[in-house]
């Protein structure tokens, strides 16, 4: 295969990515989308394969490695629980990450690379390398500390060292030092002493990003190194003169900071205090009581699993807004029995989903649909905010943060500003929690003192089933 | 000792309420009370003997015996002199009270050391306090009939129709006062099909009555009406002039006026004159629901229904009895509401709180001594109505074009001024081989860009797993260095990198087929 038949490849694959993250503009056309991925991948692994640039002795190489690979991709596709979707995500972000380093390594050491280049190219070529194992090695490190919160091997408990912020600096200067004498060193094994310097502190700068940010945050952390993950592909592109990873790279780096960008917007917290980090949970951390005693007002209604059904079904209108809490109880497919349940008697059921719901951008639609629960009925949070005062009942499961009025009501709340499910209009709000305990912001919630606020106590799970033998019988 | 409440029937001529119901009395038995009904007394609201018995009453014939055995007694009304005479010493009474009227009854009361709970003293303004404020109940009920009460005389339809044998107009139905009674009568009016309009000196209910399918018409004039605690107050003499202009206005276009203006300790306002009666068409209705307190209307005849120049004015001072048993239900379940109040260790034993607002608010009585009228309430926290310096919106748009609203003008200009600065230093140093790759990278983020916010927020995850499996395009830096064609010749580290980029391939592998498996289970579970 020629070196213009490869280009041409790369640009049908660069074309068919796009298309595939097009597809996912609606569930319909999404698995088309996703098809398209997978063969524009594989015009591009194949004419790179048999381009101009790998000879027939790479090919057992490759066909080893990619077969190791491939199976541990296929089976940990196959096994994952939905659950865990930000578990393996997160992996996965650190595998690109390590891929970068590598690549960027075993290209520095290659003479081949730096061939005929002239002053100017070879110096912006070490920087590309310098950059790309850089962002490589973030990524790598972030992701695997990630992957140890997300799965609860670390806890969720920001850590804070002292000075972290001068450590960050401190650790930059260093980097760009080192990156002088890189790019200033004679030889090769010269280079190497900037390089692993510069590689190590870039690993424990991304172990200490992660470490700050608090458990609330994950969302956004999940999304960011996802962005990572796509700007490691592109610098590798840069180092490799090769213009389909830029674009790919871009494609995804782009994709992952607008998922940062909604993630922290559907929180009302800035990029920068949430990398800066230090907020989120742990192990109940007190809430700052604003001014002594902004304690809300009013009692609290606890209903039984019966009264609950009694109110399902005379309720003509429900929206049901789950939340982590619900996917830890792995009450999902009992909330869906009910749904179809009430479906069936012509009540209208809808869930109400909070960009933040979940651990991952999108993650509570994924554990819906896993449920069975048909997506058009899963609305997002701007598409049914304004129907909730037609609505008969509204009920909330295993979430906290992401329905407390406090967020529109009471300007001095650290949640104030955040957008939130406006549940406390509906006619009845039905809390469904397993005490009063605060979410992962640590804030009072005053909608369990609403006077139209019931609490049904007890584990998801266990309640649902209850609601819905009540409402069979 | 579990206290055995009581329920008599009710005396007063032509009241068919009651004070609890069967339903009821298993849910106080369950708070560990006994309970005994007069027999005879759910006769008239459709509960029999056997009904309470078989709730757990015991069913005491004879008044004297039964006011003798109770501890508590739940009334409805008013109680008499007589009722009051065959108390109990040091007993307690719970109902309708209304001391500033009553001031004889109240003495009386006092000097049989009696403690009295008068559900109308109830502070409203208290949420929490809602779920017992019959006064709300029994007015929502006396709404509903009141409107019942207008279509029973009314000649026509209610509602608009188009029969075969021509169009009928629907009915217009006026309502002056938006208060509880107001508003259930609005919202039954609204529901038979009638147009409706209503009418309050307090501004803020106009929304209500909307929600509930009315129109709210305004009085041409400015002045503030609330009076604390959900009534009315006095209004102006400008106000009331240009208030008695837009009935007149009405009384000549609609079919029926449901009245229901009271200002609490002063008699109904007269909004309806008689020449405002004459002015209406003949056949029309007038339902005066403040009948009993001298009437809305001058022409009123309270506890009647008359023609009066060829218009139906109905004074019923009986609404709630004329819906006994919804009355009494919602009545009875008020009380409950209240004992569970009383009785928060559900032991049968009361303990009238005097630091509890609401029940500091409704006892009139206690242990002999007059403590009516109640302080004001201290207001909770939450009501005081917090000048509510409201947060930031959050922008409203999402998903789709960008969100959000533009950014200001200078903060548009400063990005783009240092995106110039850093085009311009580029431009100047970097080698034009650079540049070529530094465009397509460019454009490729402003695709990205376009194309991601295109994506739906539910399949985010599915795009992150996707996007996953395409940066593992990286694997082509990889293949590209396992074994270059010209790589004779060169002193090449071969093994080191081999194994280097076998590793990343073997890496990248991983998310190139788990990425896309794992997407396409993903979406796979995404159906209608």
């Amino acid at each position: 295969m020629s070196a213009s038949l490869a280009t041409v490849s790369y640009i049908g694959a660069i074309i068919l990515f796009i298309l595939s993250l097009g597809g996912l503009s609606h569930p319909e056309s999404s698995r088309r989308g996703n098809l398209y991925g997978m063969i524009g991948m594989a015009i591009a692994v194949l004419a790179t394969v048999f381009g101009p640039r790998v000879s027939m002795a790479g090919v057992p190489w490759i066909i080893g490695a990619m077969v190791v690979g491939g199976s541990v991709g296929l089976y940990a596709a196959r096994k994952v629980q939905m659950t865990q979707m930000p578990e393996l995500v997160a992996m996965m972000h650190s595998m690109v990450g390590l891929a970068a380093c590598l690549v960027g390594f075993a290209n520095y050491i290659d003479p081949i690379a730096a061939l005929n280049l002239s002053s100017a190219e070879k110096s912006i070529h070490e920087i590309e390398i310098y950059v790309g194992i850089l962002i490589g090695a973030v990524t790598f490190s972030g992701s695997l500390i990630a992957f140890g919160k997300l799965s609860a091997k670390i806890g969720g408990k920001p850590l804070l060292l002292p000075g972290r912020h001068f450590m960050n600096l401190a650790g930059l200067l260093v980097v760009i030092a080192f990156g002088w004498q890189f790019l200033h060193a004679e030889t090769i094994s010269a280079g190497m002493i900037g390089l692993t310097v510069m590689t190590v502190i870039a690993l424990l700068f991304g172990v200490h990003m992660v470490m700050a940010i608090g458990g609330a945050d994950m969302p956004v952390v999940v999304s960011m190194l996802n962005s990572y993950s796509g700007w490691a592909a592109a610098a590798t592109g840069f180092m490799l003169n090769n213009d389909l990873l830029i674009v790919t790279g871009a494609l995804v780096g782009s994709s992952g900071a607008i998922l940062s960008y909604i993630m922290c917007r559907a929180m009302n917290r800035n990029f920068i205090s949430v990398i800066a980090g230090g907020f989120g949970s742990g192990g109940g951390k007190p809430a700052k009581k604003a001014d002594g005693d902004a304690q809300p007002a009013g009692e609290v209604v606890s209903i039984s699993a019966a009264e609950t059904a009694e109110l399902l079904r005379e309720a003509k209108s429900v929206i049901i807004v789950p939340g982590y809490g619900m996917a830890v109880a792995q009450a999902q497919h009992t909330v869906y029995e009910i749904t179809k349940l009430l479906r069936e008697k012509g009540v209208n059921v809808r869930f109400g989903i909070h960009p933040v719901a979940g651990r991952m951008p999108g993650h509570m639609n994924v554990l819906l649909a896993e449920a069975k629960v048909p997506y058009d009925i899963v609305m997002e949070m701007d598409e049914l905010n304004a129907d909730f005062p037609d609505t008969d009942v509204a009920m909330v499961i295993g979430a906290n943060d992401i329905v407390n009025p406090a967020a529109q009501e009471d300007p001095t709340s650290p949640i104030a500003g955040m957008p939130v499910l406006e549940v406390w209009k509906a006619k009845t709000s039905i809390m469904m929690k397993r005490s009063m305990a605060t979410g992962y912001a640590g804030v009072d919630n005053p909608l369990f003192y609403k006077e139209n606020n019931r609490m049904l106590f007890g584990d998801a799970k266990k309640m649902l089933e209850e609601v819905f033998a009540a409402l069979k019988a | 000792m579990a206290l055995m409440i009581g329920i008599p029937r009710e005396t007063a001529a032509g009241e068919k309420r009651v004070a609890t119901v069967p339903e009821v009395v298993e849910k106080l038995i369950k708070l560990g009370f006994k309970v005994a009904v007069e027999s005879g007394a759910g006769d008239a609201a459709n509960f029999s003997d056997d009904a309470y018995r078989a709730a757990g009453a015991e069913i005491i014939v004879g008044a004297p015996k039964l006011w003798a055995a109770s501890d508590i007694v739940f009334k409805v009304v008013v109680p008499t002199p007589e009722e009051v005479g065959l108390m109990r010493e040091g007993g307690n009474l719970i109902g309708f009270i209304w001391p500033a009227q009553n001031p004889e009854l109240m003495q009386q009361l006092a000097a049989k050391k009696a403690t009295v709970l008068a559900i109308d003293c109830l502070p409203r303004m208290l949420s929490r306090a809602q779920k017992m404020d019959a006064l709300t109940s029994q007015a929502g009920v006396a709404g509903y009939r009141a409107v019942i009460e207008a279509a029973n005389v009314f000649g026509r339809f209610f509602n608009g129709q188009i029969t075969a044998a021509g169009k009928v107009p629907p009915a217009k139905v006026f309502i002056a006062g938006a208060g509880v009674a107001g508003l259930a009568a609005i919202g039954t009016a609204a529901g038979l099909g009638a147009v409706v309009r209503a009418n309050d000196t307090r501004a803020e209910v106009a929304d209500q009555v909307k929600s509930l399918g009315g129109e709210f018409v305004k009085v041409e004039y400015e002045e503030e009406g609330g009076g604390g605690g959900g009534y009315a107050k006095v209004m102006s003499e400008g106000f009331q002039q240009a208030q008695r202009d837009m009935y007149a206005k009405q009384a000549k276009e609609v079919d029926i006026i449901i009245t229901t203006a009271l200002i609490p300790g002063k008699p109904a306002p007269r909004l309806i004159t008689a020449e405002m009666v004459k002015s209406m068409k003949p056949g029309s209705v007038i339902v005066d629901m403040a009948a009993e307190r001298g009437g809305n209307c001058e022409l009123t005849e309270p506890g009647q229904a008359v023609v009066k120049h060829g218009v139906t004015i109905v004074g019923y001072t009986d609404l709630n009895s004329r819906l006994a048993k919804q009355s009494s239900t919602l009545y009875g379940t008020n009380l409950f509401r209240l004992t569970e109040e009383l009785c928060k260790t559900k032991d049968g034993i009361i303990n009238v709180n005097m630091e509890d607002d609401a029940i500091r608010g409704l006892t009139v009585i206690k242990d002999g001594v007059v403590t009516w009228p109640a302080p004001a309430p201290k207001l909770p926290a939450a009501a005081a109505k917090p000048a509510v310096a409201k947060p930031a919106a959050a922008p409203a748009a999402h998903g789709h074009g960008g969100g959000g609203a533009p950014a200001s003008a200078t903060t548009t200009a400063s990005i783009f001024g240092a995106a110039a600065v850093l085009f311009l230093l580029i431009g100047a140093y970097a080698p034009a081989a650079f540049l070529g790759h530094f465009t397509v990278f460019v454009l490729a983020c402003f695709v990205g860009y376009m194309v991601v916010w295109n994506v739906t927020p539910a399949l985010h995850t599915p795009l992150m797993s996707v996007t996953n499996a395409i940066s593992s395009i990286i694997a082509i830096g990889a293949l590209v260095q396992i074994a270059p064609p010209l790589s004779a010749g060169l002193d090449r580290p071969d093994g080191w990198i081999r194994w280097l980029a076998v590793a990343g391939i073997a890496l990248t592998a991983v998310n190139m087929f788990g990425g896309f498996a794992v997407t396409r289970r993903m979406l796979s579970m995404f159906r209608k």
